[in-house]
């Protein structure tokens, strides 16, 4: 046995493999003994990785016009009378592969949802962290302004900004930002939930003595709050980021269904379902039954991983 | 005599993923009518889970895994939680670290009073309004007539373990456990209120189980005591003999690093180490890695509990060890 | 060679003291909020948290500062080591004032000599770091240490000095019991050198044997390195195996300050004689105990006149309109009418 492996400084500064501790975990231990989870778990991996490599599986690039053919539409799926093996689920009323609009579908949903979680979740816990380290005067604007945010629905705030934009860029050019304005309006309407837990937590740790004996130190109160409190204050943020990841991507579907989010040029699960909901009456039901469902899947697996998530972490229930 | 509250053999297990972990093992004491009993241990010891398991409140998956609790002789560990239920209202009382959790804070505490006395006797609410009344003036609330309507964050902390003391004895238990009542209050408060526990628990003619950690309350008011160290008793006997001339080699480690106002202010005895978590609980005698005195049979054999003088002691230092059979 | 084993003290005229505290006071603002002030026609409410406190600490000394809940010896040692602000008075380390702002550079210069050492072992660690990193921090924010191996080294060394393996520096807090933790506390204290330390309370979350550990523990660092201590504590019996010098705090004020064998062999003040009566009787000697009267009242409602008084067996009519004021007696300085007036 060499000196070097029983060096107590070699022992300190060599950090033990993240991964080893993450197996070991009771977070890891809990979800292998929850099948709901697993499944849930599959199913969100199963359709993020569909949609993450759609150029490669999907049997056709549905916004490709070239590849289209008209005589290809309103085609049921396969394995009814009238299908088409070639179109697995059928085909709308462009002649669009169903299966195919629904890869490329979920990309856009899932890609709206996890870039305004992102943006939600970063803005948010800025705020908390400042407003609950602050106090005083900047407390009270940021929670001000998170109480007016709040008293309204996040829908009606994603359709002003979305008017907004509309407006001010005009519908042409707006088809290219309409993504990002996406983005920003359901960011917008989230951010709230992030920054009071955020905060709370904030004012718990503050007044911590391994607070105090940062400061006592001369530590620069930036420095603190980032690499002392938010490693404390995280923990519940994981699960609301869960949730609202389910919420993102309904809130999309909803104003994509309403005409006001993306348009059918590159559409989400959310702008399928409306194109479909015209050819419902009319029997074609697989153009908007599908979508449905996947969406349908997608939000009932991530909102029950956010469940597990939630039990997972709470220390009471272990 | 019969004892008031028997414990034999009690045995409190903790079922993780990690192996079953035992909270207290094979414990036993008895408290006759009108003692006091003190259990005294360190944190670890596990003297607040041997409060816990009497009163049959052992939140699952922790269970309790042998022994008996018998009250005046009846099997009380046993029981189907509604007849647990009902005991533990009438003939336990029970007083705990915080007041502000013992009491409800959006119920008057004369409310609480009545709604404790009507439960468990068959009083009217006047009479038991009355009952109340005295009991508030026998604990030392000064205005009765007025504090009863006050709601619980309106009294001071000391005031609030005093209404707690009364809640306790509203109904003549016949056995009251005490779980560290005096350690959240200030020092000059917990003079009155550990002088008031006694007092009124041989005046109401109760046994009293004080749990606590400070061997200061435990001089000042019990009769007997038992220290605890990794889930057993060390050692069991009266204060007085517990406290001079203690024969376990923890309890006198334990006394010797007290400070106290009198004798020398020089170095502290210290024991090297601390209590073992349940996790890693020694073979043997869970002691002997920090003792002093370990020997031969310390590692391998685990001592029980024998009489020696007026106490009672788990130590082979005091009684003919194995040299051969199987290791506990 | 004297019964307490405190290191020698210089006398006390020849040398300036390292720390001194004149006429601190701190008020707090527990009001209700602006409009419900206006709406509800409530007055401003202030929390006399301290006043007029004034004390010296020499170097090498250890002075305790005692008093129940309420009695402002907390916020007296936030405010002697400057994360509190004080309303009033000012707090003089080796000549530098914490509050002037001439000495603004003085002062930066002064954080390195000045660490705590808090109560509560499982709030004073941050649970996401290891030991290495809280450790090191002192370390690193004063550029002590220039690289990673040398500040390991440097930690590793600590870790040994407080009774602690070097290798449990790649631990987080939750491995550690409560008087390791206290010990990890103890080694941050001690990284940058200091001279001065702040202890608030550091046993009383701690188990007796732990305690016993902890405390001799501090008294050797404290030969070994020369350093001195301002001790809060509540538990007398504690302070008298620590403390050369005592303060009793009442209400925010002090009431007597004495050397520590003065004061446990006679003690003066009223409120004194009471908290040492009120500690256990351990030896069982069955010694008559003055019956205690009352609790602490509220800090925001102090009584007129000197704040002792409703509890005080001593108290006449002067004592219930007029604050006394502090005088010799012996070598204790008290605040106390009725040992002005030679009643006690």
């Amino acid at each position: 046995m060499s000196a070097q492996a029983n060096d107590p400084v070699e022992v300190m500064l060599r950090k033990p493999s993240r991964l080893s501790v993450i197996m070991h975990s009771d977070l890891v231990y809990s979800f292998l003994h929850s099948r709901i989870t697993i499944v849930a778990a599959l199913v969100t991996l199963v359709i993020v990785l569909a949609a993450a490599f759609a150029p490669w599986i999907a049997t056709q690039d549905p916004y490709d016009l070239r590849v289209l053919d008209i005589l290809n539409s309103h085609n049921p799926p396969a394995w009814l009378k009238g299908g088409d093996p070639q179109f697995l689920l059928g085909t709308d009323d462009q002649g669009r592969d169903v299966f195919s609009t629904i890869l490329y579908g979920s990309r856009q949903s899932i890609a709206i949802g996890v870039m305004a979680t992102l943006f939600a979740g970063i803005l948010g816990i800025s705020l908390g962290l400042i407003a609950g380290y602050s106090g005083g005067t900047v407390d009270a604007i940021i929670m001000r302004a998170a109480d007016i945010q709040s008293t309204f629905p996040a829908i009606l705030i994603a359709m002003l900004i979305d008017g907004t934009s509309r407006a001010l860029f005009g519908e042409q050019r707006n088809e290219q930002i309409v993504f990002w304005v996406m983005v920003l309006s359901i960011g917008l309407s989230f951010w709230v939930q992030y920054a009071r837990t955020v905060r709370g937590s904030t004012l718990v740790e503050k007044n911590k003595d391994y607070v105090l004996a940062a400061r006592l130190i001369g530590i620069r109160p930036g420095k603190i709050l980032f690499r002392h409190v938010l490693p404390n204050v995280v923990g519940p943020v994981l699960v609301i980021a869960t949730i609202n990841l389910a919420l993102a991507i309904i809130t999309e579907a909803t104003l994509s269904f309403l005409g006001l989010g993306l348009p059918s040029t590159q559409p989400s699960l959310g702008t399928l379902i409306q194109i479909g909901q015209k050819y419902l009456f009319a029997g074609e039901w697989w153009i908007a039954i599908f979508p449905g469902i996947t969406l349908a899947a997608l939000v009932l697996a991530v909102n029950l991983l956010g469940d597990w998530l939630r039990d997972a972490l709470n220390p009471k229930l272990r | 005599m019969t004892s008031v509250l028997s414990v034999r053999n009690l045995t409190v297990e903790f079922p993780t993923r990690r192996g079953i972990l035992t909270a207290i093992d094979d414990v036993s004491f008895d408290i006759g009518p009108g003692e006091v009993l003190g259990v005294v241990g360190e944190s670890g010891a596990g003297k607040s889970i041997t409060g816990t398991a009497v009163i049959g409140l052992i939140e699952p998956p922790g269970r309790i895994a042998g022994g008996e609790v018998l009250l005046r002789g009846q099997r009380i560990d046993n029981l189907p939680p509604e007849q647990m239920r009902r005991i533990r209202g009438k003939r336990i009382g029970m007083v705990f670290q915080d007041p502000l959790t013992s009491l409800n804070p959006l119920y008057r505490i004369g409310d609480q009073l009545v709604e404790t006395i009507t439960t468990h006797t068959n009083l009217s609410n006047a009479q038991a309004r009355t009952k109340a009344l005295s009991l508030l003036a026998e604990v030392g609330i000064p205005a009765p007539e007025m504090r009863i309507e006050a709601y619980p964050h309106q009294f001071s902390g000391g005031m609030r373990q005093r209404v707690v003391l009364a809640l306790a004895l509203a109904v003549e238990p016949e056995l009251v456990i005490a779980d560290e009542p005096t350690t959240a209050l200030d020092v000059s408060v917990q003079a009155q209120i550990i002088a008031l526990l006694k007092r009124l628990c041989a005046q109401h003619g109760a046994a009293v189980m004080l749990i606590t950690h400070d061997m200061g309350v435990i001089a000042e008011t019990a009769d007997r005591v038992a220290v605890m160290y990794a889930g057993r008793i060390a050692e069991i006997g009266p204060v007085r003999d517990v406290i001079k001339a203690p024969l376990h080699p923890y309890t006198k480690g334990l006394m010797g690093s007290i400070p106290s106002l009198t004798g020398e202010s020089d170095r502290l005895v210290q024991i090297p180490g601390s209590m073992p978590r349940l996790t890693a609980i020694p073979s043997g005698c869970p002691f002997h890695p920090r003792c002093p005195r370990a020997f031969v049979p310390c590692p391998t054999f685990r001592p029980e509990l024998q009489p020696e003088a007026h106490s009672q002691v788990a130590c082979w230092l005091y009684h003919p060890f194995p040299v051969t059979a199987e290791a506990s | 060679m004297s019964v307490m084993t405190a290191p020698a003290m210089p006398a006390a005229e020849t040398v300036k003291p390292l720390v001194e505290v004149k006429n601190l006071g701190r008020i707090f603002d527990v009001s209700k909020p602006w409009l419900n002030r206006v709406t509800e026609r409530l007055p401003r409410r202030l929390l006399v948290a301290a006043a007029e406190v004034t004390f010296s600490i020499a170097t090498r000394e250890t002075f305790a500062l005692v008093g129940e809940s309420g009695s402002g010896k907390s916020t007296v040692a936030k405010m002697v080591v400057g994360l509190i602000p004080p309303s009033t008075g000012e707090v003089i380390i080796d000549g530098v004032s914490m509050s002037n702002r001439k000495h603004e550079a003085d002062r930066r210069r002064l954080r390195r000599r000045i660490q705590m050492v808090f109560q509560d072992p499982y709030a004073s660690l941050n649970p996401r770091w290891r030991a290495l990193d809280i450790v090191a921090e002192p370390l690193r924010a004063f550029g002590i240490a220039q690289s990673d191996i040398e500040t390991a080294k440097q930690v590793g060394d600590l870790l040994r000095l407080v009774g602690l393996d070097p290798a449990d520096g790649a631990k987080y807090p939750h491995e550690f019991s409560g008087g390791q933790r206290q010990r990890i506390a103890i080694a941050r204290a001690l990284a940058c050198n200091p001279e001065f330390i702040v202890c608030d309370e550091p046993t009383s979350a701690l188990d007796v044997s732990v305690q016993a550990q902890i405390l001799n523990l501090m008294r050797d660092l404290q030969d070994r390195f020369g350093l001195t201590y301002l001790f809060i504590s509540h538990n007398l019996a504690v302070v008298r195996h620590m403390a050369n010098r005592i303060g009793v705090m009442y209400l925010g004020r002090l009431v007597e300050v004495a050397p520590a064998r003065e004061m446990f062999a006679k003690p003066k003040h009223p409120y004194t004689r009471m908290l040492l009566d009120a500690v256990p009787d351990l030896d069982l000697t069955g010694r008559k105990r003055k019956p205690v009267e009352g609790e602490v009242p509220n800090p925001v409602e102090p009584p007129p006149g000197c704040p002792f008084h409703p509890r005080c067996p001593f108290a006449n009519a002067r004592c219930r309109v007029e604050m006394p004021l502090p005088i010799q007696a012996g070598a204790a300085t008290v605040r106390c009418h009725a040992v002005e007036e030679g009643r006690i």
